[in-house]
């Protein structure tokens, strides 16, 4: 039985990136719902009730963050978009823009109908120039339907929504280090508190949310919470998007009923039919770079032997031990031919080069992992090296400003934790390891 | 009010204290090390991460630990609030760590260096790090600039503390100054080279904790040590006129703004106290500057060899086992000080 679909129900319908088929079926119903029959608190109670958590990464509570968002007399609140999506591996926020941008921009309206902001912003990466142009079609529909601009559906409601493209940093994806190049200044994340709740554009209360969350709240105000808390497993309830690369028959952007179970995620013809090839699995990255990698088996089954489902929970059962995170839903498999150093150089490598440089653990241990890395594929690594890299994500790890330290560290502790051995084949024999995959089918290095 | 307890010593604070201001007004060995953090700079602190604590509990409200190290010069305190700063195993490691990353592109080239004697990375390293570096790849440089015709900017030495940034931010007019690129090429830089030229564009100088931003006027003048600091005073039209004169012999080889305890300017000087007024004659004495942190110069004229070889004796015996470290280590011993 397919899975329901929210999000990318219509995605098959020619011509639904328009206003006119986009409202032929359905679309901007539930910002009429929103405006005419609710009041901004109902709104924010449905989402609250829907169990919705953040998409963009650390899965938050959208209600609880809605909930606490500031309101001073008389000061401006703003409503941000975090479109910079620029995680390896992941790639949902950019298919569903691009497809249904109008989806985005009703979540963005009903979403700041509720939040009480007269102004909102969508920031999205340099890169996606061309989604950008995308969006403000869009937006410049909407503006001549009415659907924007003053007393929107003569609700009374007055709302402008601006795009904002960046220059292509990662870390602009971090909401603060966000906020401070939507202001124009340097792409460096704040020191918190405060919080944008509280402190945030133009030190008004803001609220970022990713674009999937933005979108989701559209089928939320148009069913109810209820009916959105129905799908989906405890915790992670309703649909969500991953984007699945790698080595796989059928990579692609997936929308998911959370609680599918990984192994059908991975193998059923409905989502990526398969490893390609008919290699076997053996690892894979659940929830796009940052999180902790896991070796087939781990990912397949938690540590007490129970199917690993598609879920928040379900993927962090057993902390970093022997779990992951789901993290933004970029899901990247990997088969038997893979160096898992050499994938492991390649984040580090991507870590180093997007640091903002601000704290110095990050500053200066992002680039000292990748140059170990680097030296240990070269073949000239020794077992010493392979301790030092544990010691130096050990201090990067929870010591610095914003969360990237972490994503960087993430990634370097799970490698070696599941494949050591891997490491010390490098130590031992790096210089003989030219052609990988060769290599490894020969000396039967694959535990699968 | 709120009372927290700072390794077991507690002290009541005003609502919105720091940990690090609160550990102060307590004193003595529990004040954790700054390198960004400056009292006299909004928004300073945060960035070096040598101030981490561990916060056992979170206050009487909610006595959860915080799960992870904070600054503690950016956290304030809540009531009832526990923090570990020496007694914590972790974060003494967490610490030396990052003297380890602050140390791991650093040029290492003290003997030539102007600052040190009088540099907060020399000291923290000696008090927090370890011995030996495990970096062993090449290190990072840059070429020297000079800004202005007073300043040069050595960005090889600078730990990105952003406290220069702040300074041009807060204290001088128009400011022309901050960080280029990221990550670890991140520079600072004025854009326009020699842009930098208003009346106290050389608090730089005394706010860089390293080597990094120095007075030319002094450029390999003397080492600090063999330099005798007196606190001295005019009537400036432009600035408080309070400041150190450095004497050799009878001559003086530069001004400097006055440090507290902490190595944190005290008053901003103007750029003429600091550049133009060498002369004893433009100043009113008021007498020998005592330093406290940079012992290398007190030592040498103001305390008795005795007395300062008892005080690194204590703080040698006081250090958490295997904390030694290579910097600055010659320099500290009292028979290497004539
Ligand atoms: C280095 C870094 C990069 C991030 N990049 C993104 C991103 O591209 N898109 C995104 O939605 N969230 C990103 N986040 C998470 C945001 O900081 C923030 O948590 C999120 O936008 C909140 O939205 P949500 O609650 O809807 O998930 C990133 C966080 C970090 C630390
Ligand atoms: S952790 Fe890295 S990216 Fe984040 S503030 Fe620190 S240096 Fe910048
Ligand atoms: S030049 Fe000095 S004051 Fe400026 S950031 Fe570098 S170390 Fe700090
Ligand atoms: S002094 Fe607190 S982080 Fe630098």
């Amino acid at each position: 039985m397919a899975g329901k679909k929210l999000l990318l129900e219509n995605d098959h319908i020619e011509g639904i990136r328009s206003l006119r088929v986009y409202r032929q079926h359905g679309g901007y119903q539930s910002l009429e719902k929103a405006l005419k029959q609710m009041t901004p608190e109902q709104i924010v109670e449905e989402v609250k009730t829907s169990g919705l958590r953040g998409r963009g990464g650390a899965g938050f509570p959208t209600g609880m963050k809605w909930s606490f968002l500031a309101k001073p007399e008389g000061v401006a609140r703003y409503l941000v978009c975090n479109a910079d999506e620029s995680e390896p591996g992941t790639f949902k926020d950019r298919y569903l823009m691009q497809r249904i941008p109008h989806l985005l921009i009703e979540g963005m309206i009903a979403s700041s109908f509720a939040l009480g902001a007269r102004t909102s912003y969508i920031y999205i990466r340099g890169e996606y120039f061309y989604v950008a142009r995308i969006l403000e079609q869009a937006i410049a529909e909407a503006y001549e339907a009415g659907l924007l601009g003053k007393n929107i559906l003569n609700s009374g409601f007055d709302h402008d929504c601006y795009v904002q493209v960046g220059a292509g940093a990662y870390i602009c994806g971090e909401e603060t280090a966000l906020l401070e190049s939507l202001e124009g200044k340097r792409g460096n994340p704040r020191i918190k508190p405060p919080f944008p709740a509280v402190a945030g554009l133009y030190g008004c209360p803001t609220v970022v949310n990713n674009v999937e969350t933005i979108a989701a709240v559209v089928p939320i105000i148009r069913d109810g919470g209820a009916a959105y808390a129905s799908i989906g497993v405890g915790k992670s309830t309703g649909t969500k998007l991953i984007s699945a690369s790698g080595h796989l028959n059928k990579p692609g952007v997936y929308e998911i009923e959370l609680g599918v179970p990984v192994e059908e995620f991975i193998y059923s013809d409905e989502y990526c039919g398969g490893i390609r090839n008919g290699k076997k699995l053996k690892a894979v990255v659940a929830g796009g770079s940052s999180v902790p990698i896991l070796p087939a088996d781990l990912i397949l089954k938690t540590a007490n032997g129970e199917p690993r489902l598609m879920s928040y929970e379900s993927l962090a059962d057993g902390g970093f031990a022997t779990g992951t995170m789901l993290g933004s839903g970029g899901f990247i498999a990997m088969d038997e031919d893979t160096s898992i150093v050499k994938n492991l150089w390649n984040f580090s490598r991507f870590y180093h080069h997007e640091s903002c440089g601000q704290c110095s653990p990050c500053r200066e241990g992002t680039g000292w992992m990748e140059k170990i890395l680097h030296k240990i594929l070269d073949g000239n690594g020794t077992l010493a090296d392979v301790d030092l890299l544990w010691d130096i994500q050990s201090k990067i790890e929870g010591k610095t400003i914003c969360p990237l330290g972490d994503a960087a560290a993430w990634p370097v502790a799970s490698a070696i934790r599941h494949f050591r051995k891997e490491f010390e084949e490098y130590v031992k024999n790096g210089k003989n390891i030219r052609d990988v995959k060769h290599y490894y089918r020969l000396n039967n290095l694959v535990e699968v | 009010m709120a009372k927290v307890t700072i390794d077991g010593i507690t002290i009541e604070v005003p609502d919105g204290t720091t940990i690090l201001n609160a550990a102060r007004m307590i004193g003595g060995d529990i004040v954790p090390p700054t390198m960004c953090y400056h009292s006299k700079l909004k928004t300073s602190g945060g960035y070096c991460r040598t101030c981490l604590v561990k916060v056992s509990k979170g206050s009487e409200k909610d006595p959860r630990p915080m799960p992870k190290p904070v600054a503690s010069c950016r956290t304030t305190v809540m009531d009832g609030m526990e923090v570990q700063n020496l007694l914590s195993p972790e974060v003494l490691e967490a610490r030396a760590g990052v003297v380890e990353f602050l140390l791991a592109n650093h040029p290492l080239d003290c003997p030539v260096c102007d600052q040190a004697g009088e540099c907060d990375l020399q000291n923290l390293a000696y008090e927090n790090g370890k011995m030996g570096t495990r970096y062993e790849f090449q290190k990072r440089e840059f070429e020297k600039i000079d800004i202005g015709d007073k300043i040069q900017l050595h960005m090889t030495r600078c730990i990105l503390c952003y406290r220069c940034v702040k300074t041009a931010d807060q204290v001088t007019d128009g400011r022309v100054h901050g960080v280029l690129n990221r990550g670890d090429v991140s520079e600072i830089s004025t854009y326009i080279q020699n842009a930098i030229d208003n009346d106290f564009s050389g608090n730089m100088i005394d706010v860089c904790p390293v080597g990094a931003l120095t007075d030319k006027t002094f450029r390999f003048k003397s080492r600090v040590w063999y330099t005798k600091p007196v606190d001295a005073h005019r009537d400036c039209p432009k600035c408080s006129g309070k400041v150190r004169l450095w004497y050799k012999g009878e001559e003086v080889l530069r001004v400097t703004g006055r440090k507290d305890q902490y190595g944190e300017v005290q008053d901003w000087i103007c750029n003429d106290c600091r550049f133009e007024k060498k002369k004893t004659s433009d100043w009113v004495i008021e007498g020998p500057a005592h330093i406290q942190r940079d012992s290398v110069i007190s030592a040498n004229h103001y305390e008795s060899l005795k007395a300062l070889k008892a005080t690194i004796d204590r703080q040698r015996k006081s250090l958490p086992h295997g904390h030694k470290t290579t910097l600055g280590h010659g320099a500290l011993d009292p028979n290497n000080t004539h």
